[in-house]
């Protein structure tokens, strides 16, 4: 994979949430959402919310729902199991939770603590009610986030979309 | 560890004084058990989030609406065990810094729900010097002997955020049960504020 083509995923990702009309994104920051943190700060129509555990951000986007405003949470893999309990709010209440996952835990993974949650994050996702998809291909990413928040926003589905890490590149150090 | 607090505020008559004359820019998020009962008791009203489960999730529900709604005030009623499962959330809320975002926290020091057991704040933990510590505007302890007022205003007027620890006198209360699907409570808030 070339750097631009990198490059131009990260700011497709970023120019979908634009397009589909997200106004809050919050998240605990990875290096994989590194770009599109950085242009959600930039961005005027987005307020950006730092977290300190992802759970919180199932919270903060229950109640941008609730005044008919869209969200959406970056996280990384290993903090899906941080929200489950929260989880209820997607199958009790229909919130049209959107996350978008960076995968650790698989592809080269060098560090073993990152593949227990990391191989369970399907699984977790699923278990709170969320639709999971996920992206391999750089050249997929717009259009599966296109569409995730398309379910989410136009059909009341909560989503989840999984940037792989063959996608991302395995973390090396 | 001290459980009892004898200049405690009698939690329903508090909440509704809190709650009284509201405005239709008034929107309530509670935390699950006592203070979805109390906030039902003072009047049920679409504008009020009510939740059963998700517990630590109130005060963030309160800044995802209230960063989305500034023209509203946001105000969050919760217990103490609650809100400690939130810790967290007073550094994110820190940071957001909503200025219509106001939390009751009704202190009982105790989880009442399951059996009374005494919570971190009867140990001493501040909840007030944590939210201030991590950039609440304004935040107070309050009880009985300065009455109802200062924490009326706090919690609907001052700038925010804002967090008002409220002490509160320990026994029980018939519990008024809100409508529990979740569903039927998101749906209905949406349409009270016009966003169905």
């Amino acid at each position: 994979m070339r750097d631009s083509d990198q490059g131009d995923w990260r700011e497709a990702l970023y120019e979908e949430l634009v397009a589909a009309r997200v106004s809050q994104v919050a998240y605990v920051p990875d290096a994989g959402h590194s770009h599109v943190i950085t242009r959600c700060h930039e961005d005027p129509a987005i307020t950006p919310i730092v977290l300190t555990t992802e759970e919180e951000g199932i919270g903060v986007l229950a109640g941008a729902d609730l005044a008919g405003a869209r969200g959406v949470l970056l996280m990384q893999s290993s903090g899906v199991g941080n929200c489950l309990n929260t989880f209820s709010l997607v199958r009790n209440c229909g919130f049209p939770i959107v996350t978008i996952v960076t995968m650790r835990g698989e592809w080269g993974e060098f560090n073993p603590w990152q593949v227990p949650m990391g191989q369970a994050t399907p699984a977790t996702l699923e278990a709170g009610g969320l639709v999971v998809q996920r992206v391999d291909d750089p050249g997929d990413v717009r259009a599966v986030v296109k569409h995730a928040l398309h379910m989410a926003f136009e059909g009341g589905t909560a989503m989840a979309v999984l940037l792989s890490q063959r996608l991302i590149g395995a973390k090396t150090f | 560890m001290e459980t009892q607090q004898n200049n405690g505020f009698e939690r329903r008559e508090l909440v509704a004084q809190i709650l009284r004359d509201r405005s239709d820019d008034l929107l309530v998020v509670t935390g699950l058990g006592s203070p979805t009962y109390d906030v039902a008791a003072a009047g049920d009203d679409p504008r009020n989030f009510y939740l059963w489960g998700a517990m630590g999730s109130a005060a963030t529900i309160g800044l995802g609406l209230a960063l989305a709604r500034p023209q509203a005030r946001v105000l969050v009623i919760t217990g103490d065990g609650e809100m400690l499962m939130a810790l967290g959330a007073l550094a994110t809320i820190g940071v957001a810094r909503p200025s219509n975002l106001a939390i009751a926290v009704l202190d009982n020091r105790a989880y009442g729900e399951t059996g009374g057991q005494a919570s971190h704040t009867a140990h001493g933990v501040d909840l007030v010097a944590m939210a201030r510590a991590a950039g609440f505007k304004e935040t107070a302890h309050c009880d009985a002997t300065d009455g109802f007022d200062a924490p009326r205003r706090l919690l609907r007027e001052a700038p925010g955020p804002v967090l008002a620890a409220c002490a509160i006198r320990s026994g029980e209360n018939p519990r008024v049960m809100p409508a529990r699907d979740g569903h039927h409570l998101r749906a209905r808030f949406r349409e009270a504020i016009g966003v169905a």
